[in-house]
Order: C-alpha cells, then sequence, then structure tokens
C-alpha cells in the first residue's frame, strides 16, 4: 500500500469546495483523502515528459451555434425549482453581506 | 439468502414490440405485468427509487390508442423501459439517489428521453444508484441500498446498480444507465446482464446530470445484445444541445447483428490483464474459457498489451473528481436544489445547503477533486493525470493496430457482498478493468457467459476502438448465442 499523503489540509481545501464538515467528518476525510492521494501519487514514476495532456476522450475544437433565437425554457417551470420566491417572479436569496461569519471552515 | 432472478413474459424490448405488433399484447397488458412483478419483488431488491403507476398507465392507454387509430408512433411504441434517476425526464423528479435534489423536478427531457418518447416508450420508473453516479455498489444512495437479485445479501454493483437489478429481476424490459468508469458495465456484469458503453460522443449527454464531463456516457443495459444494439440506434447520433456529440450518419447496429460469424475476428488479450492482484480464478477461467470459445471458431488470438494499466485508477480519481468538484458546484441551493433553512448569510448558504445535501461519497470526491485542482497541486496531479491519460490513450491506439476487439473482465471478482468495502480506495481499485475504457473513450461491452460456483454470475468484457460498436456488439452476440463457452446457469 502507497505511503499515504501528509500535506492535505482538509479544512483548507473543505473551505474552497464551500463544504462545511463536522469535526468527525473533518478526520475521517483527512485520513481517507491522505490514503487515496497517497495512492495517487504512483502517477510520479510514469514518464511524461513531451507528453500531451488530454482534456476530452473525443478531441473536440470550437463548435459554433447557428446565431438563431429560439424559445427558453419555461420561466413558471424553472420557478417550481426554486427554494424561495418572491410572487414566484424572482428567486429570493438570503442577505449577501453581513449576518454571521460563514461557516466554521 | 435470496434469488430473485426472473424473466418477464416478453422477456425483452424486440419480443415486446414484436408481440404488440402482433396484437397478442398491449402496452397496458406489458406495463401491469411488469407493475405485478415490481409490486413481489421490489421490495426486496429495492431498485426503484419511484414508480409512478398512473403515469405509466396513462402513457401505456395513449400508446394502445395511438396503435389502434393505426397511428403508432413505429415498432417500439407502447414498449416501457426503466431510466437511471439522473437521466431528466420533463415532470418527473429527478434526484441523482442525492437528498440535495429531494423535491427537484426536471423541466426538460434529456436528448436520449426525447428521442424514446418519439419512438413511443413508456418510461417505467427511475432507478436507484450511487448518489450523483459515484460508487461502484449502489450502497451509497442517500435513500436505499439495492439489492443483487441473484444473491440479496450481494451488491448489485454500480453505480447504475438499481438499472441492471430491475432487468435482471424481471421488473423492467430493458433500462438506460449512465457509464464514466464502468458504471453500465460492471453492474451488468455483476448481474448477468448485458451492459454497453458506447463511445465517447455517440450519445448526447444533454439532460444526464454531470459527473466528468469528458468522461460520462448514457448506455442501455439489456437483457441481450440485440436490445443494446436497438437503444443506442434510437439513442445515438448528433445533439445541437450537446457540442461534444458527434456528427455521425445514422446507425442500424440491430440489422448487422444477423448471421454473426466470427471467424477471421482478430480478439486482443491483454497481458496485464491477467496480471492485476485479486483477479480471482474464476473470472479467469471464464475470460480463458471465452478465448478459447472464440478461437476454436475460427477468431485469431493475439496477445496485446496495455502497458499503463496500472496507472489507470489513479489517473482517473484525479480526473474524474477534479470534474466533478467543478460540475458539483453549481448545487449551491440558490436556484433548484436543498437550500439550509439555518444559514445566516448567502456563503453560509452555500456551506450549509451542500453540508447537509451531500454524503459522504461525494463530499470525498468534491474534497480529492477539489484539492488535485487547488493552487500547488495542480501540475503534480491534475496536468500529469491528463498526460498519463494520453499514453493510455495510445496504449489503446497501438492495442488496435493488431486486433479488433479487446477481450478482458470486467471486474476483478463477481459481484461482493454488501458492506465488503469500508475503505474508499479498495473499492476504486475494483474498477481497473472498466477506467482505462472511459480514459482512452472508446466502447466496450459487458456480456454474461456463465454462473460461478457461488451461483453469482460471470460476465466478461469486450472492448471495441472509438466507434467500434459494431464489432463488438456482432462478437458479443455470438458469444451469447452459437458460442456460449459455459453450460447455462440453472436460472
Amino acid at each position: 500500500m502507497a505511503t499515504p499523503a501528509h500535506d492535505v489540509d482538509i479544512a483548507h481545501t473543505a473551505l474552497l469546495a464551500r463544504l462545511e464538515l463536522t469535526d468527525a467528518e473533518k478526520s475521517a476525510m483527512q485520513h481517507e483523502i491522505e490514503d487515496i492521494v497517497g495512492y495517487v501519487r504512483l502517477l510520479q514514476e510514469v514518464d511524461v515528459d513531451g507528453v500531451e495532456p488530454t482534456a476530452h476522450a473525443a478531441p473536440v475544437h470550437n463548435v459554433f451555434r447557428k446565431d438563431a433565437s429560439a424559445p427558453s425554457m419555461a420561466h413558471e417551470r424553472m420557478m417550481d425549482n426554486a427554494p424561495d420566491t418572491i410572487d414566484d417572479e424572482l428567486i429570493k436569496v438570503p442577505v449577501v453581506l453581513g449576518g454571521d461569519e460563514p461557516g466554521s471552515a | 439468502m435470496a434469488n430473485f432472478v426472473a424473466k418477464p413474459a416478453p422477456a425483452t424490448l424486440h419480443a415486446a414490440a414484436d408481440a404488440l405488433a402482433a396484437g397478442t399484447t398491449s402496452s397496458r397488458q406489458l406495463a401491469h405485468d411488469l407493475l405485478e412483478r415490481y409490486r413481489v419483488v421490489d421490495g426486496t431488491i429495492h431498485g426503484f427509487l419511484r414508480v409512478d403507476e398512473a403515469a405509466i398507465l396513462a402513457q401505456a392507454d395513449a400508446a394502445d390508442a395511438r396503435r389502434a387509430a393505426g397511428k403508432a408512433l413505429g415498432r417500439f411504441d407502447g414498449v416501457p423501459i426503466a431510466i437511471k434517476d439522473n437521466i431528466s425526464i420533463d415532470g418527473q423528479p429527478c434526484t441523482c439517489a442525492s437528498k440535495l435534489l429531494e423535491g427537484y423536478t426536471a423541466a426538460y427531457d434529456a436528448t436520449v428521453i426525447a428521442r424514446l418518447r418519439e419512438a413511443g416508450f413508456v418510461f417505467f420508473g427511475q432507478t436507484n444508484m450511487d448518489e450523483f453516479a459515484m460508487g461502484s455498489s449502489t450502497e451509497h444512495s442517500a435513500w436505499f441500498p439495492t439489492c443483487n437479485p441473484w444473491n440479496t445479501d450481494c451488491v448489485p454493483g454500480g453505480s447504475s446498480g438499481g438499472s441492471a437489478a430491475v432487468v435482471a429481476s424481471g421488473q423492467a424490459l430493458g433500462a438506460l444507465g449512465s457509464d464514466t468508469g464502468g458504471s453500465i458495465r460492471q453492474p451488468a456484469g455483476f448481474c448477468g446482464i448485458v451492459g454497453l458503453k458506447p463511445t465517447y460522443g455517440r450519445v448526447s449527454r444533454f439532460g444526464l446530470v454531470a459527473f466528468a464531463s469528458s468522461l460520462d456516457q448514457i448506455g442501455p443495459l439489456t437483457h441481450d445484445v440485440r436490445d443494446a444494439a436497438l437503444l443506442l440506434d434510437l439513442i445515438g447520433g448528433h445533439d445541437p444541445n450537446d457540442s461534444t456529440s458527434l456528427d455521425l450518419p445514422a446507425t442500424d447496429f440491430e440489422a448487422a447483428l444477423g448471421n454473426v460469424d466470427v471467424k477471421g475476428l482478430r480478439i486482443g488479450l491483454p497481458r496485464e490483464y491477467m496480471e492485476v492482484e485479486g483477479l480471482s480464478d474464476e473470472v479467469r477461467q471464464a475470460v480463458e474459457q471465452t478465448r478459447d470459445a472464440f478461437a476454436k471458431a475460427g477468431a485469431t488470438i493475439v496477445e496485446v498489451s496495455l502497458p499503463r494499466t496500472k496507472y489507470a485508477v489513479a489517473t482517473y480519481y484525479v480526473i474524474a473528481t477534479a470534474e466533478a468538484s467543478s460540475n458539483l458546484a453549481r448545487f449551491d441551493g440558490i436556484r433548484y436544489g436543498r437550500r439550509a433553512k439555518d444559514a445566516t448569510n448567502l456563503l453560509d448558504t452555500y456551506f450549509k445547503s451542500r453540508e447537509q445535501g451531500f454524503g459522504d461519497e461525494v463530499k470525498r470526491r468534491i474534497l480529492l477533486g477539489t484539492y488535485v485542482l487547488s493552487s500547488g497541486y495542480y501540475d503534480a496531479y491534475y496536468l500529469r493525470a491528463q498526460k498519463v491519460r494520453t499514453l493510455i490513450r495510445q496504449d489503446f491506439r497501438a492495442a488496435f493496430e493488431q486486433c479488433d476487439a479487446i477481450l478482458g473482465p470486467v471486474a476483478p471478482t463477481t459481484a461482493f457482498r454488501s458492506g465488503e468495502f469500508t475503505d474508499p480506495l479498495q473499492m476504486y481499485l475494483a474498477d481497473i478493468y472498466t477506467i482505462p475504457v472511459n480514459l482512452a473513450g472508446n466502447c466496450a461491452i459487458s456480456v454474461p457467459v456463465g454462473v460461478a460456483s457461488s451461483g453469482l454470475p460471470l460476465s466478461v468484457q469486450l472492448i471495441g476502438d472509438a466507434l467500434g460498436e459494431s464489432t463488438i456488439l456482432r462478437a458479443a452476440q455470438w458469444l451469447t448465442t452459437t458460442g456460449s463457452p459455459m453450460p447455462a446457469g440453472d436460472a
């Protein structure tokens, strides 16, 4: 089994991922991510000098659509899925600035 | 242990279409029989997340009315099919087996659904899965795990485990699933049915909830190879809504299955596949007996090499998680999906909604993907994995210079027992035979060839080159009809 990676900062990573983890989750994830990252370091032994990266299985070039108008999806159907609305017209969001400091992460 | 393996009558999509054409059954009768079966077995199998009986019967009655009026939409008008819960059906919930999407209703059809709808298919329930398609056992559904119909103490595989289990337990004539690292082929293999992952770009991903966009493909899970071929004919083809879908002529893979012969077919056996740690004796023997059956029928067996096989799992878990961390950033609790009620401001809404909505495996993969993309690690992990991906593609290119199809296991073992893997990394490592195909972007099919001493199905995988579906479908058709290498199971 590979050596676990000990430079994983799980609290910082969770902050970047916008995940508020409980203390129990943080400790379990710390251990599991260290193991997986340790395993993934296997890739360091592959000689990749001069190899181009592959981002996509089927190489695609920029694809342009026709510059034509088409009906949008129905507004009221979209609004049906919104957690909170104002008169089913606008999506209501929580206060953006202020409030308590976010997340313990 | 309980065993719920059964075939409905008629047992396949094409047989149902024939029976409808002959007037020996109706769409309502087909739906009724499957609903009966569902009521008897799914309390034990748990393959479906939802079966909306009223919606199913309404679709079936509409199909029967069209047919009676001489206005059938085609051969498949009125044939029922089950759909994995990450594929959007207009007006139906689509939760990806996640609490985050509880209460979400799809407001449009995925392209594959639109195409099946035009052909008259009846959408018969949404199937269980690992949450957001992340897992190999369907134990990571936020609602409940699905059981393997051959032995309910075992997993059905995953992430399309619900689709595989409902087909294998006779609750569906066929199903759609999605495959990012083996999520169609491995559950099909564990449940003794046929599962096809098409070439990347063959099938539109529009309306499939994205996991890893450069790897995801939708494909069929069916009772036989013919159904896999005809479903691919129906769902494949260019879609302006998915710019990665390939602009190809219409296919007729089903017609190409008549009179199959494997004489002269070059079957490649990668030597690295037999050296994988943990490969069980029975799976090895199934591959060897399949090889011998091909050879006896006049196929040429070629030893090939896929030297970077040992790096495939590591490459995949960097690339797939990186893409997932980016794709799943859209679940923020604002426009749709679960929103935490106890958040104090916008940022806190993100943190709490995602904490409450995602399960452990999804969080684990988001964290891993975020880590490999984060400042200071991008070059060492993500960029390097993309380069190794190039080498894995080159390995397949070189192998397909020497052969027409590659034969190997689907997984190192038959279906494992529920709860057997407590370490996530160990479960990831079992995806070694399916993952390279997604990284390279070519196609592969999982085919049942026999039954192990445990009573569980034994399957093999035939891997084709990019756009090589016809070759592997024909070889699979031969293998499951005239060329069956092993005595049939008692189920």
